[in-house]
């Protein structure tokens, strides 16, 4: 394997206190060395840019049915946007739900060497794993959503933590699955009896389990297993206005919960897309609805085992889809196009509903403003990181714009006085005409790599230029010192990486895409119970009884579903 | 204005996709350099001089340029496509997409066109002498936004599925229409002169049709509401007015319901 020397550019490491200082960065056999240690390498020239750790993504729908839906029913979404294939790279196509190919080529380009896919339907695992790996390049893998899974209604109902973290780690064995993913919690499943749960204590038909109860059974057996990723929780009432006291319900649900893990993760509760669970107000009118940022991240900010992710609305027409179901179908009913639904059998649903985030609007320019606000008030950026709930928010190759806002006042006044029509009741109606901070390169750094690895229990793999981690380098066209007059620069730079080195191997070479990537990993985690025969009575019942498929048919083989794993093992038996 | 004539020398073994056919893209280019514009034929490129005899000049600008096409082109598609200005002539039957997505300018087809003609425009003019095909001024596939202005003015039939998710501008077909007329309408008005068989008017929210012969079988979801004498694309007569579709969605305006409104001549 050709080792690399990365020569003279600006690097920024939070994890080693680098901050900007110009130096070497090196990779020999895949992993990162001290750049002291090696002698004979290829050298690239990095002078004049800038050096991070490759991009980690906590929170994407980038593969499996729900977006093969998206891609399938909007048609539109690919017309004249494919790119024909050149060289090594194939032929890419699509916007707001693009092909496995673009989305390769588009975390290869903004310079990241991890995605986590947010929402797997246990069932339908093997499309999720056959979709991550045909995307090339990026290392995967997908939380299996538990939060309107009977199994867990059940056991939590009779407050069985045990019990569910062994059918936790059952099915993250059976779907190889990653971690806990929690979507509306009860409120899907209410959907199936024409209901939803609204608040933290409405209580799911049938089931008789509230919200409450499923987010805080979640977390217990999540560090009872002690997985290297936290709850990953959606919160209930999303998009609605006056929704935020039931995010504070919800995040505070993490009060008393420590973690538990070797992985060095400090958090116990991921809240996702925090912008869409943060709204005051009685509707979307601007005389009713404001921001409730501030009121949530004083809280975020007070606790020291929450983090969370932006969900910042790119202004864009996209493709919402979610496992929150009843959200989609009110959603159609509000912009009346098409719209697609699935129901999961015993585990989830789904929806999908295109959407115009028009800045024409006041609603959708206040939802962009709420994104950053969040982004720009939380103390420690180790705790946010940069999304934008792709393709919900905005679709995934408009990081780079986001970072560009976050960076720069200037680009966020222009916004305001220019592109939004209500630049003036967004200013009044939410709090981001009062923010003039700048996240710097180092804060960016830490919230879109560091901080998103060691919540994901990476943080011994990606997300640092420490020696012995994977050799995941990117290398933006952007110079510190030079390119801070025009916010344009910053977004064209984060998304058109000069070099990425993705496990020691040369992917981008001076701007293009050299390689289609040899060693694309699917992570998953194996976690080792006692014997719990109560649980496998239960699911093998359940087989017999509901599942329109076998037990057989249902696991994820991984000699053909993970032709390259990587398996994080936990042991939980003691 | 300046006049650039193509004349086909060769049929194609597959369709050519010939988007370049535009005024647009011809203005202020030499003969040679419109001969070496590419054309796809399946997967590869290919030279549009490959297919086509080129003669004549180009405006400086689009709206200074003619494109007279003197042969069959029922194996071209996309000739027009995403014009803004300028004349497009054909005299010769013309494959799909003539005129799609075209915003300004004028297409004469003096012979036929295929399916998905006038396929999303915005505006301009695109008249058709012999028949047209589906999808006439629709929306592309998924799409939920149809053609928007201009008109398109058929001399002949056109197939089904015309106007799909019409938003605006007109359609006047001459002859008769086959099944589907303004699906999912929102704007917009469709005039046939002669027959439509059914589903006229399926899911339509707002627009005008107007149909000059019979409709085989009318959609369930309008109603009757009075008889109106108007004049439409120059007929004057005793219309029944009918409003729809019952089934869909509808927005209001002063308090007052809108409807689609389908109108039929007596």
């Amino acid at each position: 394997m050709t080792d690399y020397i990365i020569r003279n550019g600006f690097v920024y490491d939070p994890v080693l206190g680098i901050n900007g200082d110009i130096m070497d960065v090196a990779v020999r056999d895949g992993k990162i060395v001290d750049a002291g240690d090696l002698t004979k390498a290829t050298e690239i020239d990095a002078s004049g840019m800038t050096v991070m750790a490759g991009g980690v993504d906590i929170h994407a729908h980038v593969a499996g049915p729900k977006v093969n839906v998206g891609r399938n029913f909007r048609p539109e979404d690919k017309l004249f946007r494919g790119v024909a294939g050149s060289g090594v790279k194939r032929m890419e196509a699509g916007f707001s739900v693009p092909t496995v190919i673009r989305t390769g080529y588009l975390y290869a380009r903004m310079g990241f060497g991890f995605a986590m896919e947010a929402a797997m339907p246990p069932l339908y695992a093997r499309h999720t794993h056959e979709e991550m790996v045909d995307t090339p390049i990026i290392d995967q893998g997908a939380l299996p959503v538990f939060g309107n899974n009977w199994f867990v209604l059940e056991y939590i109902k009779e407050n069985e933590v045990e019990n569910t973290a062994a059918y936790i780690a059952w099915l993250l064995a059976q779907t190889k699955g990653y971690g806990v993913k929690c979507v509306n919690p009860g409120g899907t499943e209410s959907w199936g009896w024409g209901m939803n749960c609204e608040t933290v204590d409405d209580v799911v038909p049938y089931f008789d389990v509230t919200p409450r109860q499923i987010v805080d059974g979640l977390i217990a057996a999540n560090e009872m297993l002690g997985l290297p990723h936290c709850m990953h929780v959606h919160g209930n009432s999303l998009g609605e206005p006056g929704n935020y006291g039931v995010t504070l319900d919800t995040l505070k649900i993490a009060e008393g919960h420590k973690p538990n893990n070797e992985f060095g993760r400090e958090s116990v509760l991921h809240h996702t897309h925090l912008q869409f669970h943060c709204y005051g107000g009685e509707s979307y009118a601007s005389k009713s609805f404001e921001s409730k940022s501030k009121e949530v991240m004083d809280y975020v900010n007070s606790t020291d085992n929450i983090t969370f992710d932006l969900g910042v609305v790119t202004l864009d027409e996209t493709t919402t889809m979610t496992a929150d179901g009843p959200f989609e179908f009110h959603l159609s009913h509000m912009n009346n196009l098409k719209w697609a639904n699935t129901d999961v059998e015993l585990e989830t649903a789904a929806g999908i509903v295109p959407f115009i985030y028009n800045p024409k609007t006041f609603i959708a320019g206040a939802q962009w403003a709420i994104g950053l606000e969040l982004g720009l008030m939380v103390k420690d950026p180790m705790k946010a990181y940069i999304t934008t709930d792709a393709p919900n928010a905005g679709p995934l190759m408009r990081y780079p714009r986001v970072y560009k806002w976050l960076m720069s006042a200037k680009a966020r006044e222009d916004m305001l006085d220019n592109t939004l029509k209500y630049g003036d009741s967004i200013r009044d109606r939410c709090y981001i005409g009062e923010l003039d901070r700048e996240i710097s390169l180092y804060e960016l750094a830490m919230m879109t790599r560091a901080g998103p690895a060691k919540t994901l229990g990476l943080s011994h793999m990606f997300g640092s230029l420490k020696a012995g981690l994977e050799g995941d380098i990117a290398v933006y066209p952007y110079n510190p010192e030079s390119d801070t007059d025009d916010p344009e620069k910053i977004e064209y730079a984060f998304g058109n990486c000069n070099t990425l080195l993705k496990g020691g191997e040369l992917i981008i070479k001076e701007g293009e895409v050299v390689s289609n990537g040899k060693q694309k990993r699917t992570f998953w985690v194996n976690a080792k119970t006692n014997e719990n025969p109560v649980v496998e009575r239960d699911i093998s019942e359940k087989f017999k009884r509901y599942y329109t498929v076998t037990q057989n048919n249902y696991t994820v083989e991984g000699h053909h579903y993970l032709p390259n794993p990587y398996v994080i093992e936990v042991d939980a038996t003691k | 204005m300046a006049k650039i004539t193509l004349t086909p020398t060769k049929i194609p073994t597959l369709r050519l996709e010939a988007e370049n056919i535009s005024p647009d893209i011809f203005a202020g280019k030499s003969k040679e350099e419109i001969a070496q514009l590419h054309v796809f034929v399946g997967k590869e490129s290919q030279a549009l001089g490959d297919y086509f005899e080129i003669a004549g000049e180009t405006g400086s600008t689009a709206a200074d340029t003619t494109i007279v096409i003197n042969g069959d082109v029922s194996r071209v598609k996309y000739i027009g496509m995403k014009m803004t200005a300028g004349e497009v002539v054909i005299n010769g039957d013309a494959d799909m997409y003539v005129g799609a997505w075209m915003t300004g300018g004028k297409i004469n087809a003096n012979g036929s066109v295929d399916a998905f003609s006038g396929l999303g425009m915005t505006g301009g003019e695109l008249t058709i002498k012999g028949n047209a095909g589906n999808y006439l001024g629709a929306a592309y596939r998924g799409d939920w936004r149809g053609m928007q202005g201009g008109t398109i003015r058929v001399s002949g039939n056109a197939g089904s599925d015309i106007g799909t998710f019409m938003r605006g501008g007109t359609i006047i077909i001459g002859g008769n229409v086959d099944v589907h007329v303004g699906t999912h309408m929102e704007g917009g008005t469709i005039i046939v002169q002669g027959d439509a068989k059914s589903r006229v008017g399926g899911q339509m929210v707002k627009g005008d049709i107007y149909v000059f012969g019979d409709i085989e079988v009318m959609m369930p979801g309008f109603q009757y509401r009075k008889d109106v004498d108007i004049e439409v694309d120059g007929t004057e007569g005793s219309f029944a007015l009918y409003e729809g579709d019952m089934g869909e969605r509808h927005g209001k305006k002063k308090g007052e319901t809108i409807y689609g409104k389908l109108y039929m001549k007596y």
